[in-house]
């Protein structure tokens, strides 16, 4: 019952912020700033965890697949298919449901509680609309490109690492991430990062448009707008696998 | 001129508001007192439709207001300002910024005619040189001036002010007391002023109304105060010893 109240509200919310907007070159202002904000500022933490990830998945795929039968190249395979088909995807949205949820539900919950929500919508302006659909077209925007250096940044981790501990050759690997490429994962990749961008950002928002209180309320709005956006994720990538791979 | 007629609110089976009716008239500060609890925030967020009243009608003028669809609400609050209970300020955008605002929403000015007003604006409220800092950088006091010359930006012809001086020292709560008083005679607004400083009450009190428990317990001027003889308006506005001498002086002579 408590659930499906969130969701028809979630969804009322929702309505408020795809209405048409007050004025267009506000918008666009206010979307460039989120750009910045949530899309540039978060690549410095995608780049580190994708390198370190690249790593770890090439190491281990090298020491479970040392019977002579495997030919080495297949740990670039491995490590390449890994990244774009659930890395770069999905562990990347997971982590930044992290930075870039609490972000937003922080934010506009502390608008929200410090009556400034309210200030916006006495001077007639859609505040829905205003403060979540900027950022929504951001981070739905910005957040293939993540996704592709993710991709970049990983299987480049995963080449080091397996060339610095001898574990194949530098041939082996790049003969590796060649291999049998199937293009369309890197669609499958980009579209499930949009949708999940759009999950993180509109689940943030809307905890966060909905604290009331004072400041632990916002609190409390920020840890759920990290835990429920990260259950989505996990569901929509399930059902998007299903619907994409099949 | 505002009037409302019979206007009730409840929040989860608790009634905040109990059909209350009262007239706010034109060029006047009109005030509402009461404790803390009492509702007073609720009133003035529900005349200005931030909640949806159960029953009752608003009337701004000869408009209804509370009849109005989602867009024509909208539009009509552009006619009004609002001072909020602590400021609300938009923490990422300047002073000026901030005063530019509702300008940059809904006037087609440009940059410079926008940046002068806003000028003007900050000017009468006494903010000068604090242009390009930010609201954590300015004192409560100076945050309360910049939020009403933000409400005063678009020439609005009401004016709505939640406890704008809560939190001042006694001098300058009085210094933004006048100058709600002065605007509103300048503009010829409509002001409705929330509080619980009885300075603010004999200061600017043109109308007051007392309200407990969601009801109007009493209304009458700032002079007509002293010879109430309701007692629950007496416990509240002489509630202080250093009140309840004045008032035995005032009523002795
Ligand atoms: N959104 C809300 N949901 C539920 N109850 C509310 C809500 N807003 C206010 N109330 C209740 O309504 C009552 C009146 O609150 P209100 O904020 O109007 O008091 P106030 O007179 O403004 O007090 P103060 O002087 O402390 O600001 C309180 O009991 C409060 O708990
Ligand atoms: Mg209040």
């Amino acid at each position: 019952m408590n659930l499906l109240n969130h969701i028809g509200r979630y969804f009322i919310l929702l309505t408020r912020v795809f209405s048409k907007p007050e004025k267009l070159k506000i918008y666009y202002k206010e979307t460039i700033k989120e750009i910045d904000k949530l899309g540039i500022n978060s690549i410095w933490i995608v780049v580190i965890i994708s390198v370190f990830m690249g790593a770890v998945i090439t190491i281990q795929t090298a020491y479970n697949t040392e019977n002579p039968i495997y030919p080495k190249y297949l740990i670039g395979l491995t490590a390449r298919d890994t990244l774009l088909l659930e890395f770069s995807s999905t562990i990347v949205a997971l982590i930044l449901a992290g930075k870039i949820g609490s972000n937003i539900a922080s934010e506009i919950g502390t608008m929200r509680v410090t009556e400034q929500i309210d200030a916006l919508e006495i001077m007639g302006v859609n505040s829905a609309s205003y403060l979540i659909l900027p950022k929504i077209i951001a981070t739905v925007f910005f957040s293939p490109f993540l996704c592709i250096l993710s991709m970049f940044i990983g299987i480049f981790g995963g080449w080091i690492a397996g060339v610095a501990t001898g574990v194949m050759t530098s041939q082996d690997y790049i003969y590796g991430i060649q291999y049998a490429f199937i293009p369309y994962y890197i669609v499958y990749a980009l579209i499930k990062s949009a949708v999940f961008s759009f999950l993180i950002t509109s689940i943030s928002a809307y905890h966060g448009y909905n604290s009331y209180g004072g400041s632990l309320e916002v609190g409390q709005s920020s840890t759920k707008a990290v835990v429920h956006s990260s259950i989505s994720i996990l569901l929509f990538n399930l059902v998007l696998t299903q619907l994409l791979l099949s | 001129m505002i009037e409302v007629k019979n206007i009730s609110k409840q929040f989860d089976n608790k009634q905040v508001l109990n059909n209350i009716s009262i007239l706010f008239e034109k060029g006047k500060t009109n005030l509402i007192i009461g404790q803390s609890g009492s509702g007073k925030t609720v009133l003035l967020k529900s005349i200005v439709g931030l909640h949806e009243i159960d029953s009752g009608k608003i009337f701004y003028d000869d408009i209804v207001f509370n009849e109005l669809n989602f867009k024509d609400k909208k539009d009509m609050r552009k006619q009004i300002g609002m001072l909020f209970q602590g400021g609300a300020l938009f923490d990422s955008s300047t002073v000026e910024e901030n005063v530019m605002f509702p300008l940059d929403m809904f006037t087609e000015m440009s940059f410079e005619e926008k940046r002068e007003r806003a000028n003007e604006c900050l000017k009468r409220v006494n903010i000068i040189n604090a242009n390009q800092l930010y609201p954590a950088e300015i004192s409560g006091g100076m945050k309360k001036r910049v939020a009403i010359a933000r409400a005063i930006a678009l020439n609005p012809k009401y004016l709505f002010c939640d406890e704008p001086n809560s939190g001042l020292d006694p001098k300058t709560a009085l210094v933004i007391d006048s100058l709600i008083k002065e605007i509103t005679i300048e503009y010829n607004m409509t002001t409705i002023v929330n509080t619980h400083d009885m300075n603010s009450v004999m200061e600017i009190g043109d109308k007051v109304i007392f309200i407990a428990d969601g009801t109007i317990w009493w209304e009458g001027t700032k002079d007509d105060i002293f010879d109430s003889d309701n007692s629950e308006l007496n416990n509240f506005i002489f509630a202080s010893k250093l009140s309840q001498k004045i008032k035995d002086l005032k009523n002795h002579h």
